[in-house]
């Protein structure tokens, strides 16, 4: 089930990200081709106007540090565990040896980051996760790094952002994998109940476990548009039920038609919309009212 | 004219008149100067004389007017920021309810309310105005939400009433107004209701549980529809003139029987005249409630909407018991 996951991500080869010397040295990374519209632009182009395409509006998927650099005012990043890195609890076979691929091929230690930063100027806690590195799958480390976040948004006092983008639970780590469901969904509550503003973007892909817990937690549940969003796998759901599943089925439209998302919001306009809601839940603003 | 009511005819065809004067005055080498002048007194007396004068019938027409503001329009001139939120999370998204959060005059606030289409398309996509049951767990999501981050809420009525489908007793229409008549009871911050159109029975009553309901002049607010009335009291749909005139249904009916706080002022002729002005009407009336509200407790917030709702309804007691001992 997840194997087909990533088999078909595979095959979607978006967009080349070449690394700051490619960029000079082979020209092949100077264009880039988009899957949807066949259009081909300038890398340069496409990711300036947030590799979203400027001719189709397909949006590409982003890894962490393109997201952080999008989203976040310049230079207000500050990564909290950086260097949390997973073990292989099950001893499962070329476990450690995927890892440590993905932790030289990505340049993160694992599918998440996390830390503070601000969204033209307002302050906040944010966790994005990265499809690069293990499909963004999720195990103890993704588990503990987000909890720490919110509990960090907690103490601080700040609104608790995530951007989702994840294959679900990691299969090398079982049920330790399962419980950081629970883990993120009980520090969720505990920080909403102090009454903090938890905001959640699900961009391509938000899938399996992941989607059942934080992803769909958020005070505004958010989505790119096109973004995959669901629970079981689309074949899995059509070899149960024995039925062709809608074309938009388990888009973020989808998602918004059946009542699951608050609203679903271009890249090119998403900071500037979450900066909305933050500016309406800003502490302090009622009290300034009731003076006047 | 587009939009024109029985009642309100000799208004128009006298001041198509003065414009045909005028027009002709342009080309012609006369002066009408002093006719036109004389017929445009005449307007003002007949426009002050049907306008103040109006029945519940000619009321229910204006409420019912299809160029009448909606939640959304009075929404875009009264506050800012406005970010609309979808879906009941369970369901589906009703369009016939729109609600999001927003600014007035910088405070936050959650704005929930009924809204109608403009056009046919849109009516078709917003079902009339007439919600389904996800339309209320929308808006009991987004109370709850306002609860949490201690945000006033505002809520919009205009709706002939609950949708009356198949789908909707299936998902439980009935269960859906009544949680909210039940958890509007226990919300912590201030609600003001406001009747901009119609207010048609239960699926209105399922935004209305708040600390102030005010009313449109020209707005109405019932049990029952007048044709619904009619077509169960005398058998007959037709006869919803008489059924509006007799139940009570208008702005100045519901001050008086204790249901309305504020009747809110309407412009000549209707809120479809001039929907700017009519919003600065509204903006004052809602300025002055919550300033009024914001400042009660939460406690003292809830204890006010129960003896609000608990001193609705007439009744007395026989001086000595006949009952069966």
């Amino acid at each position: 089930m997840l194997k087909d996951i990533f088999t078909k991500t595979k095959k979607k080869k978006y967009a080349t990200i070449p690394s700051e010397t490619a960029k000079q040295d082979v020209p092949e990374g100077i264009m880039t081709k988009c899957p949807n519209c066949k259009k081909i632009m300038y890398t340069k182009e496409l990711v300036k106007n947030l590799k979203v395409c400027l001719n189709c509006h397909y949006h590409h998927s982003m890894n962490s540090k393109e997201r952080l650099a999008s989203f976040l005012d310049s230079n207000s990043f500050e990564e909290i565990n950086a260097n949390m890195i997973s073990e292989n609890p099950l001893n499962f076979p070329d476990y450690i040896e995927k890892l440590e691929k993905d932790r030289e091929k990505t340049e993160i230690n694992e599918a998440v980051v996390t830390g503070t930063g601000t969204v033209n100027g307002q302050t906040i806690t944010v966790a994005v996760m990265d499809s690069t590195f293990r499909m963004g799958s999720m195990g103890s480390v993704v588990g503990e790094k987000i909890t720490r976040a919110i509990e960090k948004a907690d103490e601080l006092g700040v609104p608790f952002v995530i951007f989702t983008a994840s294959g679900g639970a990691r299969m090398q780590e079982g049920v330790l994998s399962l419980m950081q469901m629970a883990k993120t969904s009980v520090a969720l509550k505990r920080f909403s109940d102090n009454g903090g503003l938890i905001i959640s973007i699900m961009t391509h892909p938000t899938t399996g476990g992941v989607s059942a817990s934080f992803a769909s937690l958020g005070d505004y549940n958010l989505a790119e548009p096109g973004a995959l969003i669901g629970f079981a796998g689309r074949r899995i759901i059509e070899q149960t039920i024995r039925e062709e599943l809608p074309e938009d089925f388990q888009t973020a439209e989808f998602l918004l038609k059946h009542g699951q998302l608050d609203a679903v919001i271009p890249r090119t306009e998403l900071k500037d919309k979450i900066s909305v809601i933050l500016s309406i839940h800003e502490p302090g603003g009622d009290y300034q009212w009731q003076e006047n | 004219m587009a939009g024109e009511l029985e009642f309100e005819r000799p208004v128009t065809e006298l001041k198509k008149k003065i414009a045909e004067l005028k027009e002709f005055t342009k080309t012609a080498d006369v002066d009408l100067s002093s006719e036109i002048e004389k017929l445009e007194a005449r307007l003002e007396k007949l426009e002050t004389d049907i306008y103040e004068n109006m029945k519940p019938w000619d009321r229910v027409q204006i409420a019912r007017h299809p160029a009448r503001p909606t939640t959304l329009d009075y929404i875009s001139y009264l506050f800012e920021d406005f970010f609309e939120c979808h879906g009941d999370r369970a369901f589906g998204d009703d369009e016939a309810i729109v609600g999001g959060i927003a600014k007035f005059k910088g405070l936050p606030v959650t704005v929930i309310g009924h809204q109608r289409g403009k056009d046919t398309k849109e009516n078709i996509r917003r079902n009339f105005g007439m919600p389904h049951p996800e339309g209320y767990r929308k808006a009991l999501r987004l109370m709850k939400q306002a609860d949490k981050f201690r945000r006033p809420i505002i809520c919009f009525i205009d709706t002939k009433g609950a949708y009356p489908g198949k789908a909707a007793e299936e998902r439980g229409q009935s269960e859906a107004i009544a949680k909210n008549l039940f958890e509007m009871a226990s919300l912590k911050v201030p609600v003001v209701c406001i009747v901009i159109g119609e207010g048609g029975s239960g699926g209105a009553l399922a935004l209305g549980v708040g600390n102030h309901i005010h009313m449109l002049e020209n707005s109405t607010y019932s049990v029952i529809s007048p044709e619904g009335a009619a077509a169960i009291l005398w058998k007959d749909a037709s006869q919803a003139k008489k059924a509006a005139e007799s139940m009570r249904i208008t702005a100045p009916d519901l001050k008086e029987l204790g249901v309305v706080d504020v009747i809110i002022e309407e412009v000549k002729g209707g809120a479809h005249k001039d929907v700017k002005a009519q919003a600065a009407q509204i903006d004052a009336v809602l300025y002055k409630s919550l300033k009024e509200l914001v400042n009660l407790s939460e406690e003292q917030l809830v204890n006010h909407r129960y003896n609000k709702f608990k001193s609705i309804g007439e009744y007395s007691f026989l001086k000595e018991f006949i009952g069966v001992k």
